[in-house]
């Protein structure tokens, strides 16, 4: 089945073709390490998700480009068409004259209803293109105008003449301080609007982007294609084909929608995190070896402490203690430490993946207690390696992984709306108070909920 | 992508706008070596082909054939507009986009906005319609004028009026050069204050320039350059105040080498809008992100560097000590001192060879030293434009909404004050029809009431505003 991507935005279409370019190169590398045969069924079911072949052989990405200004559209296509490997379609985009400005107000209400036919349609056709449809992955940021706003706009969209397709929307969750001075704002009404008509929010924050760039891979001077190329990374190492079943050599057919069946299971919580293992700088890589039993030591703790890399993991935080009583789990301690999760995916990927022993993820202390933790987990694998790495996994998470981040960009909103600051440039474009504080009141019960696990 | 039209208003406006257009053409002959008309070369510039009769002739594609500035050039005297007719910079002007007239507004305020204003109305929008009208998207007019004199001040703040009243899309940037204490102009201090009231009320974003800071720049930079000490050679074509290289021209017209640094300021303001980067930066999001109460458009400015050495190697400390130097008050463009202030919202536009991690680490060394207000303390905007300015290899521009503007303002109501109260020069104003009295009146009370607004912000310091809970929902 495929999945069409929507990149909204600088930032989704900057993102989009790293995504790309990283699947592509991904499955065509030499170094799969299995069997010829395995790897071609790779190839096809990776070819059947992302890509359209077209006749001259030239992949063309399932990929539908949309933004308000031209200069980052006329980027990617050339970027893309550079590589020579694989293309984007040439009537898949849809650009404007003039961007967003920020303003999550003039993207949702300004720009979204005017162009609403003209990209429905471009989505249309790319959906007319598939065999089998599984659902839309949506790359925007929140922070700016056009990804977050129209982003917002045409979820919205897909939600209505779509229902029964999957919507996951990749959020990037823009650094704490610096890039957009009313991103508070504008991520608070993404947020909230797509905690309505999305079926999955998979975010990735900047600032550990960023931290794994310097920490891991050693970047001296950070670019965002640097960062988007990690971002790009982890997002294959989960979509990339892996097969449908312990013990099959078939793959798996409907990742998205495996995906959500795992892990929302309730629709008040829709936020999922990425984590993989190892990352690290080819030069690094050369003197490294890995063993399945490291790395899933290694992964599981970064889950149960909340870290975003493999670096700087807090070994002190435990699970607690079952036999206690439940109010036990909600001590100030465990709040601070402890991740609680509502589910996870872990995806393995390499040499002897079979081996792999995932128990110390069936722990029934990780999870909420309200889903059998036989539910809760569940694992896929590949023998074919992934990139680089000989051994690697990832995660995705359903837990409480956001609540911190979540509650600040709420908390500074506030801020800055008891203040009144910037409300005008809103309700100049039809977004008055009233949307601001449904928005909070939403946000305010998503925190509360992820808190109360 | 979108264009703007710059509006250039009296003797001041129209030297400035003509080394804005000198620096437009050569940073797009340096970027655009293939002469083929782009995108990035139309936000400033048609394109056309002269051997059309009449209006027609814009060729939106292809090679470039006779680039013509998408600008109106109003003065009422012809002295300084027939001058760039006849220099280096005829060719991109036609006569279709001039309005003068020979008698000029003798440094009155009235003369300009309400004689020349009623006069020309009709006239200056026929113009502005015409240069709208070969846009495709016309996203802003720039409008360049100095605060003290009679055409730039009162003819530049009607025309505000008529664009926010026939263009209410299009926003309205404004480029004002304010007198220097020692101002030749008497009635400068009038004048201005009568402007500054059509600033508050019609554009949507204006950048104050105080001629005093250019001269002070100026001078810094002689010393440097004449100084000769080792090591220091200034890379040609890379002063901030020069635009062919050449420093002696200088000498001879100082007036020159501030224009420049202003015509800098707007190159650098649109480049990321006009040029590819990893983070791009329109121009309506500088208003989203930097004016959060209408009235508080006042926007300050700094560019550094002010000249590349010439040597190379650029230590990595060169880098950051352009983004420290972005925050002194040697480098404003009006005299104040932001670190002693309070920010609203700041915005760092950088040029060139400058990625995400170098502003994130020099945002962070920096902050600690500045002041933010409680509601916005992280109110940083930020941009990162691929292609540098000719002759260097980034640069910075850092605007800043920051209560230190208002002794610039409260300066200029005591000058006006002083000589208010001896009514001295008010029969010069009070003469033209449709002056009153109030309007004198009206415009220090606007005036007033902004200075109260950021006094007020600048209370908040001392006094935090109680937070107001959050709301609470039930689990």
């Amino acid at each position: 089945m495929s999945i069409i991507t929507v990149q909204l935005g600088q930032c989704g279409n900057q993102i989009g073709f790293e995504v790309f370019d990283t699947l592509f190169s991904d499955s065509h590398c030499p170094q799969g390490l299995c069997s010829k045969r395995e790897n071609e069924a790779y190839q096809a079911s990776c070819k059947e998700r992302f890509f359209s072949e077209e006749e001259n052989g030239v992949p063309i990405a399932r990929a539908v480009l949309v933004d308000m200004e031209p200069k980052v559209i006329n980027q990617t296509l050339s970027k893309a068409a550079q590589s020579g490997r694989w293309k984007y379609g040439q009537h898949s985009c849809f650009c404007q004259k003039q961007g967003s400005g920020n303003n999550w107000a003039y993207g949702y209400s300004v720009h979204g209803p005017r162009h609403e036919e003209s990209i429905m349609d471009l989505i249309q056709k790319e959906v007319e293109k598939c065999d089998s449809l599984s659902g839309f992955f949506i790359i925007m940021s929140m922070a700016g105008g056009t990804g977050s706003g129209l982003g917002a706009f045409i979820t919205q969209n897909l939600q209505d003449q779509y229902s029964n397709f999957l919507k996951m929307n990749h959020i990037i969750w823009p650094y704490g301080t610096g890039e957009v001075i009313v991103q508070n704002y504008n991520s608070i009404l993404t947020l909230s609007h797509l905690y309505r008509s999305s079926d999955a929010l998979l975010v990735h924050e900047n600032d550990a982007v960023h931290k794994i760039c310097a920490k891991l891979l050693n970047i001296k001077q950070i670019s965002f294609s640097d960062i988007n190329q990690v971002l790009a990374h982890q997002l294959g190492s989960v979509f990339q084909p892996t097969y449908s079943e312990e013990g099959s050599s078939r793959y798996r057919r409907n990742p998205l929608g495996d995906l959500m069946e795992n892990l929302v299971p309730h629709p008040e919580f829709k936020m999922l995190g990425v984590r993989n293992i190892p990352q690290m700088s080819e030069h690094s890589l050369a003197y490294s070896t890995f063993t399945w039993a490291g790395l899933l030591k290694h992964l599981r703790q970064m889950l149960i402490s909340n870290a975003k890399m493999e670096e700087g993991i807090d070994w002190q935080v435990r699970p607690p203690l079952p036999g206690l009583p439940t109010r036990g789990k909600m001590s100030l301690n465990k709040e601070l430490h402890f991740n609680t999760s509502i589910a996870n995916t872990v995806v393995l990927r390499g040499k002897d993946v079979h081996s792999a022993d995932l128990g110390g993820f069936k722990d029934p202390a990780l999870y909420t207690s309200w889903l059998e933790p036989g539910e809760a987990l569940s694992v896929w694998r590949t023998q074919r390696a992934f990139s680089k790495y000989e051994k690697s996994a990832a995660l995705v998470s359903n837990s409480q992984f956001l609540v911190q981040p979540l509650d600040m960009i709420v908390g500074k909103a506030w801020n800055m709306f008891a203040s009144k600051a910037y409300i005008h440039q809103y309700t100049k474009f039809g977004i008055e108070e009233e949307d601001f504080l449904d928005s909070f009141t939403l946000l305010e019960q998503v925190v509360a909920s992820y808190r109360n696990l | 992508m979108t264009q703007s039209v710059v509006v250039q208003v009296g003797q001041c406006g129209n030297q400035v706008g003509c080394c804005f257009w000198d620096l437009a053409l050569r940073e797009h002959a340096a970027v655009n070596q293939k002469g083929i008309y782009d995108e990035a070369i139309s936000s400033f510039f048609r394109n056309v082909d002269t051997r059309v009769v009449g209006d027609g002739g814009s060729i939106s594609k292809g090679k470039i054939c006779s680039l013509k500035a998408r600008a109106v050039l109003i003065d009422m005297e012809e002295g300084v507009v027939n001058e760039i007719l006849q220099g280096p910079l005829r060719d991109v002007f036609d006569s279709k986009q001039l309005i003068t007239d020979i008698s000029g507004s003798g440094n009155n305020w009235a003369v300009g906005h309400k004689v020349f204003g009623s006069l020309y109305q009709e006239q200056i929008l026929e113009k502005l319609r015409k240069s709208a009208e070969h846009c495709d998207c016309l996203q802003c007019f720039f409008i360049i004028h100095s605060m003290g004199g009679g055409t730039g001040s009162g003819l530049g703040t009607f025309l505000l009026k008529v664009l926010a009243d026939e263009f209410p899309e299009v926003y309205r940037f404004v480029t004002s050069i304010y007198p220097s204490a020692e101002d030749d102009v008497i009635t400068s201090p009038y004048n201005s204050i009568l402007a500054m009231k059509e600033l508050n009320e019609h554009a949507d974003c204006v950048l104050p320039i105080d001629n005093q800071s250019l001269f002070d720049i100026i001078s810094k930079i002689d010393l440097v350059v004449n100084s000769g000490k080792l090591g220091t050679a200034v890379k040609p074509k890379s002063l901030v105040t020069s635009n062919a290289g050449t420093f002696k021209k200088r000498q001879e017209k100082p007036f020159d080498a501030m224009n420049n640094i202003v015509a800098n300021l707007l190159l650098n303001l649109t480049s990321s809008a006009r040029f590819e980067g990893s983070l791009n930066m329109d121009l309506n999001e500088i208003i989203m992100n930097l004016v959060p109460f209408p009235q508080l458009h006042y926007l300050m400015s700094s560019l550094t560097p002010l000249y590349t050495l010439a040597d190379v190697n650029i230590p990595p400390r060169r880098l950051d000590q352009m983004f420290s130097d972005a925050f002194s008050k040697d480098h404003q463009l009006i005299r104040a001192n932001p670190k002693h202030s309070l920010y609203l919202a700041c915005a760092l536009m950088v040029r060139g060879n400058v990625q995400i991690s170098d502003l994130r680490r020099n945002i962070e060394r920096l902050k600690p030293s500045l002041r933010f207000v409680s509601w916005n303390q992280e109110g940083w905007k930020t941009s990162l434009c691929s292609v540098p300015p000719v002759g260097h290899s980034h640069s910075l521009l850092a605007l800043a909404n920051n209560t230190c503007v208002k002794p610039t303002f409260m300066e200029l109501r005591e000058r006006f004050m002083r000589l208010y109260k001896k009514k001295a020069h008010l029969h010069h104003y009070l003469q033209i029809e449709g002056m009153e009295d109030s309007c004198f009146t009206e415009a220090v009370s606007s005036l007033s009431a902004l200075i109260q607004e950021y006094s007020q912000l600048d209370a908040t310091q001392s006094m935090p505003v109680e937070d107001l809970p959050r709301l609470s929902v039930a689990v």
